[in-house]
């Protein structure tokens, strides 16, 4: 499929006149204010303006300059599931089963997201990195995280 | 003589025990990420940023500082290595560093580059010492439209400065500035865009922001291509230069430290301009053109300085003014306000410890990024081949701990991953995340500045052009604006950042 537009820069336009518009609309629920006493919303809703100003000028111009010379790179899909799961999972856990356990799981999650890794190398990453911060931050820093939480008392 | 006293202070500062080994914790730091492959400086310093909480002020802005001045040099050891900038600053070494090494003479463009850094750091640091007292008092009578002018300056400058899309770094800064205004309102206390989320009262976490978008959103970059790397040169011998080599590349220093030294104070990409510019005046000028691109020496020896000496004086505006010019500056503001100091000119007058405590383990940092480079290469060498994939883990991990224990906070680690997806979409589609961090940070100071600005001329937008400063001000913001929009220009400008990526 060949484009006659940059979709780099339509999507780019696209991302601004969507984030300025949200704010927009947002700043509107706020107490304006005039100039001299300037409300909660005065200043984001001119900031919000001028970001949809700026994602239009985009959008038009890539319109007309041609299609992108580097086509949008392909999203490593793999990686970002494992990541945000591994981030999500450390947020969901970590006290609960205490830092020892969560942070474990966590980089074994990580280390999937590459493709090359597979579930006995990310274990050994794993194991790996975990002494490694419990080395770093409670031996060395003295960071006083509980190691294990509530969910592994049995 | 004042700055003599204030030197003494200084080293009595920065020499104690405790500050030189953070001062060498620091600049280690900073040659690992310089070295290693997918981790630049200022994911490294968001992401140990809460690690320095516990220490005191000083020691904490001790290390920041060395990790960023240490990615410097780290940075051209891959360039000269590999031909892998570690840095965008080192991007122009690779191109004589490199051809160097494959000649055999990795050695002298090694030593070259850690020479010509140290030189290019010691002048640096000592004009960092002269000229920062009196523009900090000079600061000091600034009102609140001065400094709106000077945040909307080193805002736009540092989007004329940088490389890419002029429109898109500013709508970048836009976003910033936005998601800044996340929290309550300074003066009314309304909790504005927090989706009721009572997290968000006080902000996003500006760590949560720069781990995501600085951490994250490259950590998936890299996961689109991964490459092994390989290295031409396995052991570095011959670490001296020759009376001929000494010869060459003495103008190239002296000149680079200047060029770096006046264009590092500048917003924005200081440091990786001053090395471009460094390097096609070199070209421009010697005596060897036809060597330059096949192993010169001034090729390495000019861009190393200048980027070195511009680290240094981008120290500058942060000290006096308390204004980043450069996202890593942006970060140790963030470790200043975290350590409870206002950054800004009255930093010289209400912590002198801290402020020439800083500048003299600056000089302390080079002398110990020599050592630390040129004997240990082999340990460098060895490091830079680390996989990829065992990296980013570890970088996953301490991201977690480090950002969960400011807070105690699940919320924060949350924040990385929404803003890792949003910082990575928009680097997919070619928007720099370095304006974004940096409208961020100045967010909340450029409201504040205007609203109060606003309050005191009765609402009268033309307080901004009446009073001098603040007009020049905003007239250099206009000029950079128009003159990097103007077609000649911009011409000029590709050429100079065609080599970069």
């Amino acid at each position: 499929m060949t484009l006659n537009y940059s979709l780099k820069n339509v999507l780019a336009g696209l991302i601004f006149i969507g984030i300025g518009t949200a704010f927009a609309y947002a700043s509107l629920g706020y107490e304006m204010g005039r100039a001299v006493r300037m409300g909660p919303g005065y200043f984001p809703l001119v900031l919000a303006g001028i970001l949809i100003f700026f994602g239009a000028i985009i959008f038009v111009q890539a319109l007309f300059s041609g299609p992108d010379e580097v086509a949008i790179s392909a999203t490593p899909w793999r990686g970002l599931l494992f990541l945000i799961g591994a981030l999500v999972f450390f947020g969901l856990t970590v006290r609960g089963l205490g830092l020892v356990p969560s942070l474990f799981l966590t980089v074994f999650m990580a280390a999937m997201a590459s493709q090359r890794t597979g579930p006995v190398g990310a274990l050994v990453m794993a194991v790996a990195i975990t002494l490694l911060c419990l080395g770093l931050f409670v031996w060395a820093l003295g960071l006083t995280l509980p190691l294990f939480g509530p969910w592994t008392a049995f | 003589m004042d700055l003599i006293a204030n030197l003494a202070l200084g080293f009595e500062t920065a020499l104690t025990p405790t500050n030189v080994l953070y001062c060498f914790i620091g600049v280690f730091l900073g040659t690992l990420v310089g070295v290693l492959p997918g981790i630049g400086p200022t994911g490294a310093i968001a992401i140990l940023l809460p690690i320095t909480f516990s220490f005191e002020p000083v020691t904490a802005i001790i290390m920041l500082a060395g990790i960023y001045y240490g990615a410097q040099y780290g940075g051209s050891t891959t360039a000269i290595l590999i031909n892998l900038p570690g840095e965008s600053s080192s991007a122009v070494t690779a191109i004589d560093g490199y051809q160097m090494a494959k000649q055999g003479r990795a050695g002298p463009a090694l030593a070259t580059a850690a020479l010509g850094s140290f030189f290019a750091g010691t002048v640096a640091t000592m004009l960092v010492a002269v000229a920062a007292p009196p523009l900090a008092a000079m600061a000091l009578s600034f009102g609140s439209a001065e400094y709106f002018a000077l945040i909307v300056l080193g805002l736009v400058a540092s989007v004329a400065l940088a490389h890419g899309s002029i429109i898109k770094a500013l709508g970048m800064i836009l976003v910033g500035l936005l998601l800044g205004m996340v929290g309550q309102d300074i003066y009314t206390g309304t909790p504005r865009f927090t989706f009721g989320f009572f997290e968000l009262y006080s902000g996003i976490s500006f760590v949560s922001v720069a781990v995501g978008v600085f951490g994250l959103a490259e950590i998936l970059r890299n996961l689109e291509n991964e490459q092994t790397r390989s290295v031409l040169v396995k052991k570095v011998e011959r670490l001296w230069l020759s009376k001929d080599d000494f010869r060459r590349i003495v103008m190239p220093v002296l000149r680079g430290t200047g060029l770096g030294s006046v264009l590092g104070v500048l917003p924005g990409g200081g440091h990786v301009l001053s090395s471009f510019a460094s390097y096609s005046i070199e070209k421009k000028i010697s005596n060897h053109q036809q060597e330059f691109g096949k192993g010169a020496i001034e090729g390495v020896a000019g861009p190393e300085s200048a980027n070195n000496a511009a680290a240094q004086t981008s120290f500058i505006p942060l000290l006096t003014l308390g204004i980043p010019a450069h996202p890593v500056m942006a970060l140790i503001i963030g470790a200043f306000i975290i350590q409870g100091i206002q950054p800004g000119p009255g930093v010289i007058t209400s912590e002198p410890a801290l402020f020439w405590g800083v500048i003299a383990s600056m000089w302390i940092g080079n002398v110990l990024l020599v050592v630390l480079n040129l004997p240990l290469i082999g340990l460098w060498v060895k490091l830079l081949l680390i996989p990829y994939r065992i990296l980013f883990p570890a970088i996953i991990a301490f991201a977690c701990i480090g950002t969960f224990s400011i807070n105690q906070n699940a919320f924060d680690i949350y924040a990385i991953a929404v803003l890792g997806i949003v910082g990575y979409v928009l680097v997919k589609f070619d928007c720099e995340p370095a304006p974004l961090l940096l409208g961020f940070v100045l967010g909340p100071l450029l409201e504040e500045h205007l609203r109060r600005a606003m309050m005191l001329s009765r609402g009268d937008p033309l307080i901004f052009f009446e009073r001098p400063i603040s007009a020049a001000l905003l007239a250099f913001a206009a000029l950079a604006i128009i003159l990097s929009v103007m077609p000649s220009i911009r011409k000029k400008r590709d050429e100079v950042f065609v080599e970069e990526d």
